[in-house]
This record gives structure tokens, C-alpha cells and sequence, in this order.
């Protein structure tokens, strides 16, 4: 991985966030906070990690993926948009009644979304299924699962763990887009993770953590993923809620507030 | 409605030192005021529903009143054994307070919306359910149910949601309120579909039908007495629910009508027994689906015309 295919994906990170600010700002609603903390691992995902082909995504072949937070669908949508799911334009109907990007990810309406989710803490199982069901079908692909760290707290999130460790299930892995913070505070506050990483140790994972905003630190830790055998692992990426946006990095109001009046063009010019 | 849950819970937990809130992470800013005022009775206790129920029935063996919140989706269906076994086996008095009946988070999707709810909570044993039909009996309710005895479910649409009531209702958990007499038909409201249901009567009002409007925002025990004395009077007897036609209003009624010999004319106006199949806010999957107090006065002419 050279320095311009990291400049590369950190300038198609980018436009993902801008396009997540316009959609968010334009819909007045959505989840601003989580859907910019995982933009990273997303980017990642989609431009370098999954086998996928935007053009078929029925293949029975591909890569899965599960937003298990799927209240970060406005960060899926807009990475799905620029690797060419569907056009850009759809972004506009986010939110909109009689479109077909919604709230939380639906796989009946919108084209590359392999799981529907929006209810906490199921998307570790059936990504863990998926999982077993290409061991049992004798398919090589793997599956991706991206967790929110207040869904951490969920108790299927530690069946699923269990059964993965369990089952060895190494072509499953997890991501934990770990911004610190949940919807009504602090994740310390409310119920501390930590330690997390001796936590999934304990459950037979393969640990392995990143910075979540560094595409070489993901690219590595994707990596060490991929050549792991014998577990299932999962990568803790430390990350920053509302990242890129200054005002609203690091603030627990930014969970479900959208940009909104100057803010907009405030946010986009920090992210040109 | 949960701004006026929140309101009385804070004015009832003034008086009472034992009532405890617990949240599944959600309300965020809602309930400021009252972990302000009361910290050590405030928990939340993370995005973790079932392990609240749990914590809630371990408070309430030791003497605690327990309310727990969170959207009705993930409070009663994820925790739908936890609620069995810890507090509808035991009796035990945790009130159940979700955000989101029907069809409130209607842009956010299936894991939102919450269309199976009454029936669910219905089919417990020692459950009680509700379903106030406006602020007004939100206020009453929380006020009533500080004292209930027994595990209850407190149904809330979310915010917004339009007063129907102009003076104090004459409210007590198991009893119907009658907001009109008509002797056309009688058409039992739950819920937040209560407004609806009430411009509807007035609009069949105009037109020369005079119905009668029951809230009936206790679906169990449901009032008995009341539906049998209704489907006698009238003759016609429709209810309305933003719920699945299966278990809800609709059903504890029909159970109450076909045991009665009494012979009606009988309608469940309800969601179908299916998932949205449309994307769209609550105010435009109502329209699709019938939920509007148009479509609810014209189906109840059109079923009058056949009688």
C-alpha cells in the first residue's frame, strides 16, 4: 500500500463526509455523530478490504457487510453512492417519504445493503451465521460486521462473540467503531467496556486495534484480519464522534443533531 | 406525550421517594431534570433493555416503584421474556413506559415502528395495557399508576401530540371514556389515533351521523361493561388502533361482542397484519393506510350504508 493509494482513500473518506454533511443538513434529520466516526472504516471497507462488484450486488460471492449501528445509515448510504451503487442523486430522497434510503438500513429498498438493521445488538449474529453458512456452502467470502460501542452493551453482542470464538469462525470479522460516546452520554458513564479488548480475548477473538481515522493504521489492521486463522477477529478502532467537524467532534448532542444554517457551509469548508 | 410523561413522573417522584427511572440510553436530554433532582433514582442503564427488566424487577422485590423507558420496539419485544418471567410471574408493579406506538417513527423504519405491541403485552398474564390517547390522559395515568398494583404498559405516541381532551378527562386505568354519545354506532379510539378518531366522528356528525367516540386507553382489562352497553345502544360497533388488525384493540373487543349473543355489525379499523411496504413519516403511512379521520369516516358511511 503505497502513499497515493492512501492519499487516495483519504480524499474518497472526505467526499463521503461531505456528502453525508449535505444529505444530513438537507434532510434535517439523520445521525450526524456516528455516521462520521465510521466513515473511515467504511472507506476502507468499500475501497480496498471487501471483494464486492457494485454492479451485481446479488453476487453470491461478495464479501457481506452488516451495519450492525445502523443508525449510521446516512455514512453507508453515501460510501454505497461513491463506490456506484446507485447515482448520487438518491441522496437527496434520504429520509423523504417514498424514497428508498431510509432511516435505518433496509435491504428490501436499497440496492448493496446486505442486512437490514436498526435495532441494536442483533447485527454480530447474523453476521456470525453468514459466517457459518459460507463455511457450510464452501464459499471463500468473508463477512464484515461494524459495530457501535454503546451497542457493546446489547448481551447478544457476547452470545454472538461467544458463538464466533467458539466455532472459529476466522472469516467473520467485527469492527467497533469506538467513539466513547452513546446516545444520552458518555459510554463510561453509562456502562464502561472496558477492558475491551482482554473482553473478546477472553471469548476466543483475535484482537487488534486502530486508530479509526488512520486509513493506513485500518488498511494494516484489515489486514492482520485477513491472515488471521482460527479465530474470528475484531478490530477496535478508536475513533472521534463527528469527526471532521470540529464543532461537533466529541459532544453527545451530535448523536442525532444535523448541521443546520451556517453550519452547513462551516462544515464543508473544514472538509474541503 | 412524554414530554408530559417526564413532567408528571418528576412531580409524583417529589412526593414519593420511591419511584426510580430507568432508561435503555434513550431520551437523551428528557429526563435532565429529573436525574438533576433525583441522581440516586435515576439510571441509565445502557443499550441493554433486557438486562433492565431484570434490574427493575431486582429494585422492585426491594421495594422500589420502577418505571422503565425506552422506544416500544426494543422495550417490549426484545424483552418479551424477561417481562414473563420477572414481572408478570411475580405480579410485580413495573410500569413499561415506550415511546413510539404505532406508526410515530415512521421515516426510521421497521425496527421502529411498533405495530405488534398491544397484542404482545396483551397476551401476559397479570399485564396491564395501555394506550393513552392524548396528553391529557398521559397525566392522569402516570398520576394513577404510582399506586397500580401489578406489571403495566404505558403505550406513548411521542411528542406533539394534539390535546383532545379540553378539561381534565374522567380517567381510571380500566375504564373507557366516553368523549360523545351518538346512536348511529359506536367507534372505540386507542392510542394516538385518538385526534383522528375524533375529527372523524365530527366530520360523520356533519354528514347526519351521530356516533358515539369511546377512548379506550386500556385495552387490558378492557371495559367490558362499557362495549357491551355501546354494541346494545347502537348496534354498530367499530374500533380504531394504529396497530396490527391481530391482538389489538380490535381483537379484545371482538372477543367481548362475539361471547355478548349481541348482534352487530362489527369493523376492526387497524394497520394490515404486514410490514410497511412504503417508506414515509407517520403522516403519510396513516394516508396509506387508512388512518386518517377521512378514511376513517368513510369506511365507517360505507359500512352503515351495507347495514
Amino acid at each position: 500500500m503505497g502513499k497515493d493509494d492512501i492519499k487516495k482513500l483519504e480524499e474518497t473518506a472526505k467526499k463521503i463526509r461531505r456528502s453525508i454533511v449535505e444529505t444530513l443538513s438537507s434532510a434535517k434529520a439523520g445521525h450526524t455523530g456516528g455516521s462520521l466516526s465510521v466513515t473511515d472504516i467504511l472507506t476502507v471497507l468499500y475501497f480496498k478490504e471487501m471483494k464486492i462488484d457494485p454492479s451485481r450486488p446479488d453476487w453470491e460471492d461478495r464479501d457481506r457487510f452488516v451495519l450492525s449501528k445502523g443508525h449510521a445509515s446516512c455514512g453507508l448510504y453515501c460510501a454505497l453512492v461513491e463506490r456506484g451503487y446507485f447515482a448520487k442523486d438518491l441522496l437527496s430522497t434520504f429520509d423523504r417519504t417514498d424514497g428508498c434510503l431510509q432511516g435505518h438500513p433496509d435491504m428490501h429498498k436499497t440496492p448493496g445493503v446486505d442486512m437490514s438493521t436498526g435495532s441494536l445488538g442483533q447485527g454480530l449474529s447474523v453476521g456470525a451465521g453468514m459466517a457459518a453458512g459460507a463455511r457450510l456452502l464452501k464459499k471463500s467470502f468473508r463477512v464484515f460486521v461494524v459495530l457501535g460501542d454503546g451497542e457493546v452493551q446489547e448481551g447478544q453482542v457476547w452470545e454472538a462473540a461467544m458463538y464466533a470464538g467458539h466455532n472459529k469462525l476466522d472469516n467473520l470479522t467485527a469492527i467497533i467503531d469506538y467513539n466513547k460516546l452513546q446516545l444520552a452520554s458518555r459510554v463510561q458513564d453509562a456502562i464502561d467496556l472496558e477492558p475491551l479488548a482482554d473482553k473478546f480475548r477472553a471469548f476466543k477473538w483475535n484482537v487488534i486495534g486502530a486508530d479509526g481515522h488512520s486509513i493506513e493504521s485500518l488498511c494494516k489492521a484489515f489486514e492482520k484480519a485477513r491472515k488471521n486463522k482460527g479465530r474470528p477477529s475484531v478490530i477496535i478502532a478508536d475513533t472521534v464522534k463527528g469527526k471532521g467537524i470540529s464543532f461537533a467532534e466529541n459532544k453527545v448532542e451530535w448523536h442525532v443533531r444535523v448541521p443546520k444554517g451556517d453550519e452547513i457551509a462551516k462544515a464543508l469548508d473544514e472538509l474541503k | 406525550m412524554r414530554g408530559t410523561f417526564i413532567r408528571t413522573l418528576e412531580k409524583m417522584a417529589k412526593a414519593d421517594k420511591n419511584i426510580f427511572l430507568l432508561t435503555a440510553d434513550l431520551g437523551y436530554k428528557l429526563f435532565d431534570n429529573f436525574r438533576d433532582n433525583y441522581p440516586d433514582r435515576f439510571v441509565n442503564v445502557g443499550v441493554a433493555e433486557s438486562n433492565m427488566i431484570g434490574v427493575a424487577a431486582g429494585l422492585a422485590l426491594s421495594g422500589k416503584n420502577v418505571y422503565c423507558y425506552s422506544m416500544v420496539p426494543f422495550l417490549t419485544m426484545r424483552t418479551f421474556e424477561q417481562i414473563r418471567v420477572d414481572l408478570c410471574y411475580h405480579n410485580l408493579g413495573v410500569k413499561l413506559v415506550g415511546v413510539g406506538g404505532g406508526l410515530v417513527y415512521g421515516l426510521e423504519g421497521m425496527t421502529h415502528q411498533a405495530i405488534e405491541d398491544i397484542s404482545i403485552m396483551r397476551s401476559l398474564p397479570n399485564m396491564t395495557v395501555t394506550a393513552p390517547g392524548d396528553p391529557a390522559e398521559v397525566e392522569c395515568l402516570i398520576e394513577e399508576s404510582v399506586r397500580y398494583k401489578g406489571p403495566l404498559y404505558i403505550r406513548l405516541g411521542k411528542d406533539r401530540d394534539p390535546v383532545v381532551h379540553e378539561t381534565a378527562p374522567d380517567f381510571k386505568i380500566g375504564r373507557g371514556i366516553v368523549l360523545k354519545r351518538g346512536k348511529k354506532a359506536v367507534l372505540f379510539a386507542a392510542g394516538n389515533v385518538l385526534p383522528a378518531a375524533k375529527a372523524a366522528v365530527e366530520a360523520l356528525e356533519e354528514n347526519g351521523l351521530s356516533i358515539t367516540l369511546v377512548s379506550m386507553h386500556t385495552i387490558k382489562p378492557i371495559d367490558k361493561k362499557l362495549v357491551i352497553e355501546c354494541a346494545r345502544r347502537t348496534k354498530a360497533v367499530f374500533t380504531v388502533e394504529e396497530h396490527s388488525l391481530i391482538g389489538g384493540l380490535g381483537s379484545a373487543v371482538a372477543e367481548i361482542i362475539a361471547e355478548s349473543g349481541e348482534k352487530v355489525i362489527f369493523r376492526r379499523i387497524a394497520l394490515p397484519d404486514a410490514y410497511s411496504k412504503y417508506m414515509g413519516s407517520s403522516g403519510y403511512l396513516r394516508k396509506k393506510y387508512g388512518l386518517t379521520p377521512q378514511a376513517i369516516a368513510n369506511r365507517i358511511t360505507k359500512e352503515l350504508k351495507k347495514k
